[in-house]
């Protein structure tokens, strides 16, 4: 079996085994077994993947297997990495296993909660396997669904009518990518011969103009849902905040990156030409996300909540550099992607574990926590840090970047938006600050706080794993930036071909 | 008649045998062991649908008002499953005391019924149709009424009585005005004289409107839910699954082969309807706290995203169709099952009683998930497949914007398959079902239901098959 199906089949060996096992601490070791397994897996990908390409290997795609599936409609079981890919692969699987220690202490239907996180995070490594149109949506639709449960079942607060939003927003979402990619398929030979549903193949024929402006807005704002594109990110405060801590972290730390990444890899990399035209309009909507979603965080006094409308703003911030159409944008935007994947992951984690302690998530009901647990609050400090741009953290490198990018185009227009999304920098300097002030450093004001344990060893395990990797982006991008970069390489010849600035 | 010939009318020959070896079960057995003829039809019907899968001579009979082709005969085989799954369902339904003694009348029934459907889709002249048609209906309607101390079964079975003699005779009267202008009712012989002239293309509307009464499509579709609602829960899955299939079956041939010529007439139509049939359907869906109503709601909507594959008139749309039937027999079939297998422990039907199913059956719990998320249309279960294919058949010919009302449509449906998995997993009860284990015959056919299911739509072979069956019709 090639290297990357394993990415799909291991999850669901996991699951298989969850399901025969009988009592909950093997539940447990199972799960953690098969995602740590995952993770080394994505590490020897990683391995394998940088020293291809040092040998020489300018494959567009590395380790392509191509199955056919659906031989009458030409639809094929189609894998292959990029560095995005693995990149993205990588973040995953540290984010599931975080993610598989964050719920160590889930109290009922223990099996069928780990059953549906792994599930969730198959649909997620399949999709950025994927090359085939009809395959990556598959396993698009297979992540959405297990989300429902797992918020419905073991969320909080407003947990049905959350899950029943976000369910059907992102399904909503899916019904406008399904026509993108039926339309996609239908026009991907202009000229005659064998329609296909490969990506690669596609993006090397020009897809008649008019299709595109057809086809182009249904699939950026069908993937754009999933990247909180505004006004379709209401789902995601809501989803968030009612989701328990795993589904939390996995869902704003890798679901809403397939919305980045498809829109990237989907809508600009086979319609750039649309891109060109339409871009502004989107341009335009992604600076609301990047600037509402900083405002909105502000005045938020439930700690999910201003994290999810910081993932509103952060990854508003992601579209909008993919749609600035230049490589070092884009670089960032990839960057940023995984910055903010690692570091969301890990503000939701600390904040289950808060949670956990205080069970309560209002700011104001809280203080002092840094003299009752300092661990966990160092590492918030280290999150909210990270999330402001402080260099030496993965979010500086991203963020910089996609501004430097973005500044490089020589229309006022761009600069102007440029301008007003770095404005959200201080914003968000403004309500990271505020919780670290209140929350960690202020007076302590309940005194049951002062029994509190510090984190136990699983904690700890899911949270310097995060930070680990964080700072690692933060103090040595290039092997990241290098790695992305040369995958841009084919998209960039497609713009620059019509774009020459 | 020769033995070639003979093979020919295999199906409806072994079908008929069933139903006459039945009967005479049916006299020499003692009146404690009735039940027994229950397992003699399970047994026989079983028998016919292997044989189905056995190649057959194509060919036409008695002057061409008899036609056979090898997708003929798969549609047959797809119904015969259907058919034999809903026979096993029956089975612990039929062994209450009031039922017992009329068991060997039911699957009489609804085996000639099966012939009727047989004679529809093998059908090369209208006349043979029409005959087919009402032997497929007519036994439904007593099957109805057949809990005849229940007044909502009596209402039921006098409704499809009703509501079916006027649909035919609406068709009758489109039959009419196509004979009377064509001066034939063979089918080869209508298709070369059709003309497009309004007279018939009235007929053909006539004609559409007595399918689409069978079909439930909207407005047309106003006795399913009191029917549905009223039948024995057995009966109703049958007619949402095998009546609604054949039905389909039948008008699909007849477009492609009847009516070419008009193709641009009934692609609108059948636009226009389709999209009224998903909207109604699922919006009607969302209100429903009686779960046979919600299944009937639900079903007329499927009906809608059948009607997509009908758009392109061509192959690949024949073959997307088929196929979706016979994902959708599995997924009803395994979603009426578990309303059987609780009705009949229980004799609850409401939504609310199903608060709480997952934390005492399990099993059934996931089982009704499944089938809700193949009806909707999530992977990795087949009903994914089917209706990606069928979106696909319409976007072939262009039709972008129906595509998108269904798929948005799909989502308005997931809705209300979701309220079933929040209050089978999500709602907590005071008094939830308790656990039971349910027979033998149920967890097989449930396990049918979802092999069919889980298979179906990874096995490209399945698709590949009936697409290259497809190509004569």
């Amino acid at each position: 079996m090639d290297i990357l199906t394993q990415f799909v089949v291991i999850p669901l060996l996991t699951i298989t085994g969850i399901i025969l096992v009988k009592d909950t601490r093997q539940v447990k070791m199972v799960s953690a077994i098969g995602m740590g397994l995952q993770l080394i897996m994505a590490g020897i990908l990683l391995f394998l993947y940088v020293s291809a390409r040092r040998a020489g290997n300018s494959a567009e795609m590395l380790f392509v297997k191509d199955i056919v599936w659906f031989k009458s409609l030409n639809i094929h079981y189609t894998v292959g990495v990029d560095g995005i890919s693995v990149a993205m692969i990588c973040l995953t699987s540290l984010v599931v296993f975080a993610g598989i220690f964050a719920s160590w202490e889930v109290d009922f239907l223990r099996k069928e909660f780990f059953v549906s996180l792994i599930l969730l995070a198959t649909g997620v490594f399949g999709f950025f396997i994927s090359i085939d149109l009809f395959t990556m949506f598959l396993f698009y639709e297979l992540a959405v669904i297990p989300m429902y449960l797992l918020i419905g079942i073991w969320g909080s607060g407003p947990k049905e009518y959350a899950a029943m939003k976000l369910t059907l927003m992102l399904m909503g979402a899916s019904a406008l990518i399904l026509v993108g990619i039926l339309g996609i398929y239908f026009n991907s030979a202009p000229a005659g011969g064998q329609l296909t549903f490969n990506i690669l193949d596609i993006s090397k024929v020009k897809i008649p103009m008019s299709a595109q402006y057809l086809f182009f807005p249904l699939t950026f704002v069908g993937f754009g849902v999933l990247g909180a594109l505004f006004p379709f990110h209401t789902w995601s405060p809501d989803g968030h905040s009612s989701a328990p801590t795993a589904v939390s972290m996995l869902h704003a730390g890798v679901l809403m990156k397939l919305g980045g990444y498809g829109a990237f890899r989907v809508a600009i990399f086979l319609m750039p030409e649309a891109v060109k035209e339409l871009s502004w309009i989107f341009i335009i909507l992604t600076s609301v996300s990047v600037i509402y979603g900083a405002f909105g965080a502000i005045v938020q006094k439930d700690l999910k909540y201003i994290n999810a409308y910081s993932s509103v703003s952060h990854c508003g911030l992601v579209l909008f550099a993919i749609l600035m159409l230049n490589q070092t944008a884009m670089t960032g935007a990839i960057i940023q992607m995984i910055s903010h994947g690692l570091m969301t992951a890990l503000f939701f984690a600390l904040i289950g574990m808060i949670y956990g302690r205080t069970h309560t998530r209002m700011i104001n009901e809280m203080g002092g926590l840094m003299k009752v647990i300092p661990f966990l609050s160092v590492c918030y400090v280290i999150a909210g840090l990270a999330s402001l741009g402080l260099p030496g953290f993965s979010g500086f490198v991203a963020e910089m970047t996609i501004f430097v990018g973005a500044f490089q185009h020589p229309e006022i227009f761009y600069r102007v938006v440029t301008v007003i999304a770095a404005s959200s920098i201080v914003i968000t300097a403004v309500y990271i600050l505020r919780v670290v002030a209140i929350l960690l450093l202020g007076p302590a004001t309940n005194e049951h706080f002062d029994h509190f344990t510090d984190a136990k060893w699983f904690e700890k395990v899911s949270v310097i794993t995060l930070i680990c990797f964080i700072a690692l982006i933060g103090l040595a991008p290039f092997w990241l930036s290098s790695m992305i970069g040369s995958s841009l390489q084919p998209i960039m010849n497609k713009i620059l071909a019509l774009n020459p600035f | 008649m020769s033995l070639g010939t003979f093979l020919e009318l295999r199906q409806e020959l072994l079908l008929i045998a069933a139903a006459l070896l039945v009967l005479i079960a049916e006299i020499f057995s003692d009146a404690d062991k009735k039940r027994n003829t229950g397992l003699l039809s399970i047994i026989l019907l079983g028998i016919v649908t292997i044989a189905g899968f056995f190649p057959a001579p194509s060919g036409q009979l008695f002057g061409g008002m008899y036609l056979t082709t090898n997708v003929r005969l798969l549609m047959k085989n797809i119904l015969n499953i259907g058919a034999l799954l809903v026979f096993i369902q029956s089975v612990t339904w039929l062994k209450k005391e009031e039922h017992c003694e009329k068991a060997s009348e039911y699957f009489l029934l609804l085996i000639s019924t099966l012939i009727g459907m047989d004679f529809m889709i093998s059908a090369g002249h209208f006349i043979m149709f029409y005959i087919g048609l009402e032997l497929a209906t007519i036994p439904i309607a007593a099957l109805a009424a057949f809990d005849r101390y229940k007044n909502k079964s009596a209402e039921a079975g006098i409704k499809l009585i009703l509501s079916s003699s006027l649909s035919s005779g609406i068709l009758l009267y489109g039959l009419s005005l196509i004979y009377g202008t064509t001066g034939s009712l063979y089918f080869s012989e209508i298709s070369a004289l059709f003309a497009n002239n309004n007279i018939q293309i009235l007929g053909f509307i006539f004609f559409f409107t007595g399918m689409a009464f069978k079909i439930s499509i909207v407005p047309f579709h106003l006795w399913t839910a009191d029917v549905y609602e009223g039948s024995p829960v057995n009966i109703t899955s049958y007619l949402s699954v095998i009546s609604k299939g054949a039905a389909i079956f039948t008008l699909i041939i007849i477009l492609f082969t009847v009516f070419p010529v008009i193709i641009g007439t009934w692609q609108k139509t059948i636009y226009v309807t389709s999209v009224l049939t998903m909207t109604i359907g699922n919006l009607f869906a969302i209100r429903q706290q009686n779960l046979k109503r919600f299944l009937a709601f639900s079903s007329i909507s499927q009906a809608g995203y059948i009607l997509l594959g009908f758009m392109s008139g061509n192959q690949m749309g024949m073959a997307a169709v088929i196929y979706y039937v016979l994902i959708y027999i599995f997924s009803n079939l395994g979603a009426f099952g578990v309303v059987t297998a609780i009705s009949n422990a229980t004799g609850k039907e409401n939504m609310d009683d199903y608060n709480g199913l997952y934390h005492t059956n399990p099993k059934l719990s996931l089982i009704m998930m499944l089938s809700l998320f193949s009806l909707a249309g999530i992977p990795p279960v087949a009903g994914f497949f089917g209706k990606f294919f069928l979106f696909t058949v319409a976007a072939q010919q262009g039709y972008y914007l129906l595509v998108l009302i269904a798929v948005l449509n799909t989502i308005i449906a997931l809705y209300y398959y979701l309220l079933v998995v929040k209050a089978m997993f999500i709602n907590k009860s005071e008094t939830p079902v308790e656990y039971f284990r349910s027979d033998f015959p149920t967890r097989f056919a449930l396990g049918i239901c979802i092999a069919g299911i889980v298979v179906t739509g990874f096995a490209s072979i399945i698709f590949e098959v009936i697409r290259n069956l497809s190509f004569v019709i």
